[in-house]
Parts: C-alpha cells; structure tokens; sequence
C-alpha cells in the first residue's frame, strides 16, 4: 500500500484515510455532505495524487497515440486536452483517460490508478516508433481544486500576468515556487483545476490552496465526496461503468470515439459496427425518490418482472436530496421519465430513467 | 468517542440499553462516526422474532450501506419511525434520539455481550 506524497497534510488535517488501488488516500476530512457542498457552492481540494501521470515524448508521440486511443489526438493544438479512451481489440474499455498536448512532441496522459501500471506496459510495449512512454505509479504529485471559487483562489497565487487555462486547456505555471501543470479540467461538473507536479512538490502547493482560499469555504475533499459529485455530474468511474467488457458506445460515451479518420486503433472495428447496427445494452440514468432507499453498484435493475439491466454506480445525491445511478440496461432502452424498479434487500424500489447528467450543466 | 457507562455493546457496534422487561438498541458513537452521514435506515417490522447477531436493520450513508445486527434474541416490540424523516439523527444522537428498535429479550440476563471497558478495548485508539 503506497503512501501518497500528500498523506503529511492529511494526517495534519485529521483525514480518515482508506485503501484505494493500492494507494491509502482520504476519504473524508470534515464530512462527506459537508465536501460535497462547499464543492457545490464554494470550493473543494482533492488529492489525486494516485492518478497516473504518464508522458508520451519523441517525434513518433503523436503518430503512436493516434494508433493506440480512440478519440483523435491529431485534433489537439499545443496545450489542449481531450478525454479518450484505450481500448481493447473488442472495443472494451481499458483505461479512460485525459490526454494532453503539452508540445509537438511532449503529450501527458492522466489515467487511473487502477490501471496506471498496466497502461504503462501496454503503451511502452505497443512497437511505435521514435516514442518513449514513461512516468511509473508513485512518482508524482496531483490535486484538484474544483468549485466555483477556484479561479479566485488560484489567482491569488499566480503572478498578476499569469492566464488561467480556458476550459480542457492546459498551461504552465510557477505556483508556490514550482513548476507545474494547471488544468482547466475535473471530475465534480463544477469548473475547477488539476494541478500536476513532482512528488516533493506536492505539500507546499497543497498547503499554499489551502491557505489562499480559507476564506472563500475551501474544504479538503477525500474519494467520498470525490465520487458523490462525479456521479451527479454523470461522469463514469473505471471498473464499476466502465471495463473491458464494456464499450465506449455502450457506455453512451461515443462522442470521445473518432471514427471519421482513417488511422486504425484497437477495437475500431467493433465500435464501427455497434454505431451501425446499435448495442444490445446502454447506459441510463436513473432517479429515485426522497425517502427510499438509495440505489447501489450491483443492484439488479427490473422493468415489471423482467430483469433488464444492473445498476453500475448509484449514490443518494446529497444535491438532489433523493438516489441516482447509472445503470447498464439492455436495448432499446425505455426513454426519459419511464418507471423501472431496482431491488435491494429483497424489496422492489421505483425509479424513472433520467439522463445521466443528474445536475445542470455549467 | 463517547461510551456511556450503563449500557451494553456489540462487537458490531450495537449497543443495548436494559429496561424493566425490553432493550432499547442503537449504534454507538464510533459507528456513526465511522459510517458518516446518515441519509437512510431501514428498521425491523414490530413482532419480528430475531436471533442474537441476525441481520435485521440497515443504515446508509452516502458512502454505503451496513448492516445492523440484533444483539441479543427476541422479538421487536418498537421501531424509531422518526427516523425515516430525520436519518441524521443516528449521527446527531447516537444513544439518544438516534435509537433504532426496542426488542423484549428472550433472556432476562443477556450474554456475549461487553462492558464499556471492554468495548473501548475494541476500538483503535
């Protein structure tokens, strides 16, 4: 179990701290509801520090990640991200992930820790040329700082010539006497940062965000709030929405898949022929009701007597004040405002197919 | 953390209070402590016969849901209906309004219970 280059700070402020991909991270400091709000309304720090940090560089870089992930990274300029995906020859998601363009030659890929390891093998032993993939687990730093304050409290810690990164941007910065990355990215659907650094780093930045927005409701925020928020924001997580025996398609994700380029890329195929002729299964949002009990990963999902589909991820919003979830379902899918059930602890639970955004876009 | 004095508790973090002839059970502090906000709970039906350690109430929080057990056998005589409007009692009051069933025991000395010390002795400290 790997101690994250933050885990000084967290003891510090009193985290309870959990085993998560082989990393002890925080789960909560103040309160999961309290995280979750001041994320909501003012501003909320995560440690995501296991997220893998994985640099693509030499003249072959682009060419080898156009071959090997389905979105097209031939559509970045320098300094622009794209959410993508690495598939398998099915068209089943290994790893989503967000890939940067920090130069001609120079691409950062923020995975998930889950598969940090395995994406390294994959992509350093993929056979493309004139490109070295490196960037083990455990030798970086990462936060986010997500909420509508953000930019406020960011700004104070930059000089006054300094620009903040547009939305998927990516810049550079000299934040509390270091060199870092600062992203115009997330995983909470509130506008925020993700600052990427080197592991001796990581404290003085952390503590530096936490002082510059004391005032502002800035909250440390641990996995607990960190995974109630994405899912209101309807963001899928790694190995509960998505695995390799789900496709991006399936996932309702085909918007990051470019098929309109001629490269070839593990699973294209596949993914071709479900946009063609449709999936057997989709992903649906549902919503419950106040006062029921609250949907969870691996419940089975029914349509009167029929089972239809398992809830993936399913969470009680602490925004909506009722249960959410996304739910794996076969085809075709029942639209918007349709009443399905799911079944906990031998008791039928009502639900409505929703969009799977559960909270307003900003 | 706060473990009163006159009552009795679970290794599963249950504790019973003793009445003239029913236990009144709730979860302790470390428990709610441990589970975070309370967001629902599910409580056994009045009359329900239930064995010592049986599964028979469920508290949720945004994280998970957990099972609570029957410390001791019996049939339920109460349930703290409050909380279906107002879950975050269990945090609030965990020996208090926080309550969750009234069982009458089977035995009138109940066993394979701890004392406060030895269910202090339990905990990480």
């Amino acid at each position: 179990m790997a101690d994250s280059p933050l885990a000084p700070c967290h003891r510090a402020l009193g985290a309870r701290m959990i085993p998560f991909a082989g990393w002890n991270l925080p789960v909560e400091y103040s309160g999961l509801l309290a995280e979750h709000k001041a994320t909501r309304q003012a501003a909320g720090l995560f440690d995501i520090s296991h997220m893998g940090q994985i640099r693509a560089r030499g003249q072959g870089a682009l060419s080898a990640l156009e071959s090997l992930l389905a979105n097209d990274p031939g559509k970045l300029r320098d300094g622009e991200g794209q959410y993508t995906f690495l598939l398998n020859h099915q068209g089943g998601v290994i790893d989503d992930l967000f890939l940067y363009r920090l130069g001609a030659d120079d691409f950062l890929l923020v995975v998930n820790a889950s598969r940090h390891a395995e994406d390294l093998q994959l992509l350093s032993a993929s056979g493309c040329r004139d490109v070295t993939f490196s960037g083990t687990p455990g030798s970086t730093a990462g936060m986010a700082l997500q909420g509508p304050q953000s930019s406020r409290i960011l700004t104070r810690l930059l000089p006054p010539s300094a620009a903040l990164p547009g939305r998927n941007q990516i810049t550079r910065h000299h934040l509390a006497g270091h060199d870092v990355w600062v992203a115009a990215t997330g995983y909470t659907g509130e506008d925020g940062f993700e600052i990427f650094t080197g592991l001796s780093a990581g404290p003085a930045i952390w503590n530096a965000i936490l002082e510059a927005g004391k005032n502002d409701g800035l909250l440390p925020c641990g996995l607990g709030s960190r995974d109630s928020l994405r899912l209101e924001a309807g963001f899928p997580l790694n190995g509960q929405d998505l695995s390799p025996e789900i496709t991006p398609i399936e996932a309702g994700l085909g918007f990051f898949v470019d098929l309109n380029r001629p490269r070839a890329f593990p699973g294209r195929s596949v993914l071709e022929q479900q946009k063609k002729t449709g999936t057997a299964r989709t992903c649906v949002g549902l919503k419950g009701q106040p006062g029921q009990p609250p949907p969870r990963h691996d419940y089975p999902v029914f349509q009167g007597d029929k089972k239809i589909g398992v809830i993936t991820s399913g969470v009680p919003s602490p925004t909506l004040g009722h249960g959410i979830a996304l739910a794996l379902i076969t085809t075709p899918a029942p639209a918007c405002g349709q009443d399905l059930e799911f079944e906990v602890r031998g008791r039928r639970v009502p639900v409505k197919v929703s969009p799977r955004r559960f909270i307003p876009k900003k | 953390m706060n473990i009163p004095n006159d009552l009795l508790y679970a290794k599963s973090h249950e504790w019973l209070r003793l009445e003239k002839d029913s236990g009144t059970v709730g979860i302790t502090d470390h428990a709610q402590s441990e589970l975070s906000d309370v967001v629902y709970v599910e409580l056994p039906k009045i009359g329900r016969k239930v064995a010592a350690g049986e599964a028979i109430a469920t508290v949720e929080s945004v994280k998970a849901a957990s099972d609570i057990y029957a410390p001791v056998s019996g049939e339920i005589v109460a349930a703290n209906s409050v909380l279906s409007s107002d879950p975050g009692l269990v945090n609030r009051e965990p020996y208090g309004q926080g309550w969750l069933f009234r069982l009458k025991p089977d035995q009138p000395k109940p066993s394979g219970l701890l004392s406060p010390a030895e269910y202090s002795a339990t905990l990480p400290h």
